[in-house]
């Protein structure tokens, strides 16, 4: 398992930045933990120390029975990390980076290449081009195996599928799933809300800190606004005439609806009026389940 | 309508491989139009073109008025572009950076100057004209990148996936700027991996293997796919993809 215990990290003159505010959390056996947050929240400093690539200030990072930052060589060989940026060798082809991070390991294609299948099968064509001629989509799938080919304990993952497409997005997500049900911990950082649901538990994470952390649905449980969606034509004036409603608190577009939160004598009827007085006619106002976006815009 | 872009059978090849096959679409003034598609699809390809930076191997079109092939430096000079990798010199103070692309599409000094002051203004960002960009609060990084894109007042703006990584509270904040600068008669032309914001699209074209395989309103698509989402019908079309990114 994962322990992390008040893990502290700042940066600049004087600590000016805090990166990490004192985080505690722990991950068991077979989950996938989410870290859910914007860039800039301190998913990668976190990341980071847990890979052994960073010391924290003070606090630790337990990965499965070995500290992070004493026994980093321990930890190097358990975990499996796919950092933000792609950082394979440009000029090695696939094949070629893959031998790489293998013999590293002390450890063959051959041997583990059960693994790895699912994902490299669908880079294998092309496994004599040059890693820096791959797309967005073929890169990410050679880094996740080059991050599995020593069969890691932990899979750390930054990020993995900012400016993938969604169909792509998808896939990966199927594919963590199978390789949870193998046993290994994957720790998975996004700024794309409608992944949290396919983790086992996330953490909110805002400005250096978990600002909630639980199931998905124990999340979306915890929501406490009053959540209603509005539909209609003229969406862009829709929603400038919902702010000058009193009653509504908070409104945000969300996808072909609009979400509005609003007090608790708000009733849909008078709203329609009001609506309806401004030239919106044929408007839809209904309760609206929250999702882990409404929650993390709440916040 | 105007037109401020018209393409049509815009291909691109690289060697016997096409990147884009025979595109044809047009956009309106003011809308906002999305270009989304799976990664390899041709996107970047496509839109390479249609800035002026590649040059077809077949097709015709024009630009905010210009030919792609004949006028395409013209293009870029009167076009904006942003995308989430490029944007900002993040050495350079906030004020300095607005005068460098300023100068850059040949804004005269004191136009700039006073541009400067009207936009620092609107954008409630005065005290910090002498910031380096770099200490920036990522959500003002984005406005202030925005805003340099259309600062020379382009017909048509680019986007290229602006949004990525960015807080969900963020990403409306962003699309309420586009919203403001299609009311102001800029086009914008946006790519974006966030099915959510498809619908924030006036039109939205979808690419499948260098064609576009969907041209639509959101709502209009949703219809003909019969698929409850932007996320569905984006998910209709790519499972008929035949190759692979």
């Amino acid at each position: 398992m994962i322990e992390v215990n008040k893990l502290c990290k700042s940066y600049g003159k004087q600590g000016k930045i805090n990166a990490l505010n004192g985080i505690s959390f722990t991950v068991d056996e077979g989950e996938i933990f989410g870290v859910i947050g914007p860039v800039g929240a301190g998913k990668s400093s976190l990341f980071r120390i847990m890979a052994s690539l960073l010391l924290p200030d003070s606090g630790t990072a337990i990965m499965n029975g070995h500290d992070a930052a004493k026994d980093y060589r321990k930890v190097r060989q358990i975990i499996g990390y796919m950092p933000e940026r792609f950082s394979l060798y440009q000029d090695l082809s696939v094949e070629e980076n893959l031998t790489f991070f293998a013999t590293l390991f002390n450890t063959s294609i051959e041997e583990n290449y059960h693994l790895i299948k699912d994902i490299y099968q669908q880079i294998e064509p092309f496994k004599k081009r040059r890693a820096g001629a791959l797309s967005g989509g073929m890169k990410q799938k050679l880094a996740l195996s080059c991050a599995l080919i020593h069969k890691p304990e932990i899979l750390i993952l930054d990020e993995p599928t900012t400016g993938v497409d969604p169909v792509s997005r998808k896939e990966f997500w199927d594919m963590l799933g199978r390789l949870k049900e193998q046993g290994i911990i994957i720790l998975v950082s996004t700024a794309y809300m409608d992944e949290a649901s396919r983790c086992d538990r996330i953490a909110l994470m805002r400005e250096g800190e978990f600002i909630a952390t639980d199931t998905p649905r124990g999340i979306i449980e915890n929501y406490r606004e009053i959540l209603w969606s509005v539909e209609g034509t003229r969406m862009s004036a829709l929603l400038t005439a919902l702010r000058g409603y009193p009653e509504v608190k908070t409104s945000f577009a969300f996808g072909d609806k609009h979400h509005i939160t609003v007090d608790e004598s708000f009733q849909p009827d008078a709203l329609r009026h009001f609506l309806a007085d401004k030239g919106f006619h044929d408007v839809r106002v209904e309760l609206a389940e929250p999702t882990v976006e409404d929650c993390f815009m709440a916040m | 309508m105007n037109k401020v872009m018209e393409v049509s059978g815009l291909t691109k090849k690289f060697g016997n491989f096409t990147a884009v096959d025979h595109i044809s679409f047009d956009v309106t003034e003011g809308e906002i139009f999305g270009f989304l598609g799976a990664n390899g699809a041709g996107k970047t390809t496509a839109m390479q073109m249609l800035c002026g930076i590649s040059m077809p191997t077949a097709g015709k079109g024009t630009v905010a008025g210009y030919d792609i092939i004949k006028q395409n430096e013209l293009i870029k000079r009167n076009i904006g572009y942003m995308s989430q990798k490029f944007s900002l010199y993040e050495d350079l103070k906030v004020w300095e950076n607005i005068r460098l692309f300023g100068g850059i599409y040949g804004l005269r000094e004191k136009i700039i100057a006073e541009k400067t002051d009207a936009l620092l203004k609107r954008l409630d960002f005065e005290q910090e004209r002498n910031t380096l960009v770099k200490y920036l609060p990522l959500g003002w990084k984005q406005k202030l990148a925005f805003s340099v894109a259309i600062f020379h007042e382009p017909k048509i703006v680019f986007l290229d996936e602006p949004t990525g990584g960015v807080d969900p509270a963020m990403r409306r904040q962003f699309w309420e700027m586009i919203y403001e600068a299609a009311d102001q008669g800029i086009t914008v032309f946006v790519t974006t991996h966030y099915m959510d914001e498809a619908e924030y699209c006036n039109r939205v074209s979808i690419m499948v293997d260098g064609r576009i395989d969907a041209l639509d309103s959101p709502a209009a698509l949703r219809h003909q796919f019969k698929a409850g989402s932007m996320d569905e019908v984006f998910r209709q079309l790519a499972r008929e993809a035949e190759r692979g990114d």
